[in-house]
């Protein structure tokens, strides 16, 4: 029996490579650009891998992969430093402590599982960002970044879909 | 040598343990971040240099990914205006004229005004100096609104001068390096500005919540605010100087008043930023400290008392009915030099 399954995933090819890809399209997404009155979305990439990096298997580095994203996205957004952070790990620690539950799921049963992590990680960001700034963020602007988040469900299936079964020790 | 070649090769730990410890240390270290920030108090120091490093890394990679949307925008802008130009030309015949009366009616305030201030010899305030800036990019999310603009130090940018784009403040600067701000928007949860409504003068006070239109809070006065009232910053608190355009006021839909901001009306990759103090810092100090003032004196009883001039004695009006005669009580003995007797009234202080 061949034993190239239980070879270790390699973490630059599961976690270095989709972070880098999340900051540049984090990068892209902040151009100053508006067509007809309208700005481009500004989705919260980093959930892609926050939700996927959970489902594929349990990791030490991953954590802090997700924290270097959170505070990218603070740094560059010119938010509270944290508060993305926090947020992505309150995402990734409800994804890992359900994953026995998601694993094996249909589709759209995983698209509505990362659209409930999503609105998990935007109603933290609301809670942190009240108790640091002392106010309350606009709902509706909170909804339309979740709503734009949660269509990233694609990218984040296509990344479970390629690392899943690439170590048959966390099958 | 490789670590599983290595003693330590053999040692398994449980991974979904040691998963879960490196999630929990990875959630303190979030909240030690979030514990520490001081971005709400929009300080010079609180803005910290990692973020002044990451903006001057951010600029050249986002200036040059937001480059070919500029250039979309110009080309398209090009095209629009081959095939617009009559109708282009139509409104902007329109608009010349009636800027022509607008500009007579300018000038007769100006000099009117002019002669206001010479009467009144009113001191007002000095120009201030401005410096262009691109936006190299662009946040807008709901727990922060801030952009990137491509002036900073070298241009005297400071933090707290504030930021207009053609029609009106678009926010004030948080953070500056060498070559890029950061720009803190009206919209920004943490953005505060003191604003007045132009018809009434009524103040209050622009909160941002992410949202594209701030809340005005604290508005004060009554039946302060109308429909598509203009606000205006109010100068409070030397923050913004008094008069800059901000916005319409409008009823959201939570019932709260709110303004439709004029700098959304406008392209967002330009910016002026004005080199603004507060007025009240551009006096001269050493002056103020040098003014002579009176020299404060203090009563000495004995030369005061003692040895003040004899007052010339008059002669004692004729009592009338309407003035009473007063009677002096008697002298008491006097222990000391024997004064005079008008200067030493009774019950004086020996």
């Amino acid at each position: 029996m061949s034993m190239r399954g239980a070879r270790p995933l390699h973490p630059a090819r599961w976690l270095g490579i989709p972070l880098l890809v999340c900051i540049a399209a984090t990068i892209v997404f902040s151009a100053p650009l508006r067509l007809w009155g309208l700005q481009l979305p500004e989705p919260v990439f980093a959930m892609v891998p926050a939700f996927a990096w959970a489902l594929i298997r349990p990791s030490i580095l991953a954590p802090f992969a997700i924290l270097v994203l959170g505070l990218f996205l603070d740094l560059f957004w010119g938010g509270p430093t944290g508060l993305w952070g926090l947020s992505l790990l309150v995402a990734y620690a409800m994804v890992l402590i359900a994953r026995n539950m998601m694993t094996g799921q249909s589709r759209p049963m995983m698209w509505a599982w990362f659209a409930g992590v999503t609105a998990v990680a935007m109603i933290a960001g609301f809670l942190f960002s009240m108790l640091d700034s002392l106010a309350m963020p606009s709902l509706l602007a909170v909804f339309w970044q979740f709503l734009a988040t949660a269509l990233l469900f694609p990218f984040a299936h296509r990344l479970v879909d390629r690392f899943d079964d690439a170590d048959v020790r966390f099958r | 040598m490789p670590f599983h070649e290595g003693p330590l090769g053999d040692l398994k730990v449980p991974l979904t343990w040691t998963a879960a410890v490196a999630l929990i240390v990875a959630i303190v270290i979030a909240v030690a971040f979030l514990l520490a920030d001081r971005r709400e108090t929009l300080q010079d120091h609180a803005y910290g240099v990692t973020r002044q490093t990451v903006d001057v890394v951010s600029k050249p990679v986002s200036g040059a990914i937001a480059a070919p949307g500029r250039w979309t925008g110009l080309g398209l802008d090009y095209v629009r205006s081959y095939f617009f130009t009559a109708s282009e030309n139509r409104r902007l015949k329109a608009e010349v004229a009636e800027m022509r009366q607008w500009r007579d009616r300018a000038l007769s305030l100006q000099d009117t005004n002019d002669r206001y201030k010479a009467l009144l010899g009113l001191r007002t305030d000095p120009p201030i100096p401005m410096a262009s800036a691109r936006v190299v990019s662009d946040s807008r999310g709901p727990f922060a609104n801030t952009r990137l603009a491509d002036a900073g130090s070298e241009k005297g940018v400071l933090v707290g001068n504030p930021v207009l784009n053609e029609r009106g403040l678009v926010g004030r600067v948080v953070g500056v390096s060498r070559g890029v701000s950061r720009v803190l928007l009206l919209t920004d949860i943490a953005s505060r500005t003191p604003v007045m409504i132009d018809r009434t003068n009524a103040r209050a006070i622009l909160t941002g919540d992410g949202g594209p239109n701030p809340k005005l809070e604290y508005l004060r006065g009554v039946d302060p605010i109308r429909e598509g009232d203009r606000v205006v910053t109010s100068g409070d608190g030397g923050v913004v100087p008094r008069g800059l355009p901000v916005g319409a006021a409008v009823k959201g839909l939570d019932g709260r008043w709110r303004v439709v901001l004029f700098a959304d009306d406008a392209a967002i990759d330009f910016v002026r930023i004005l080199l603004f103090k507060d007025f009240a810092q551009l006096a001269d100090e050493k002056q103020l400290q040098t003014r002579s003032l009176p020299p404060v004196t203090t009563e000495d009883p004995k030369t005061s008392i003692l040895s003040a001039p004899a007052p010339v004695t008059r002669p004692p009006a004729a009592p009338t009915a309407t003035t009473p005669r007063r009677v002096s009580p008697p002298r008491p003995a006097a222990a000391g030099p024997t004064p005079t007797p008008a200067s030493a009234p009774a019950g004086a202080p020996q």
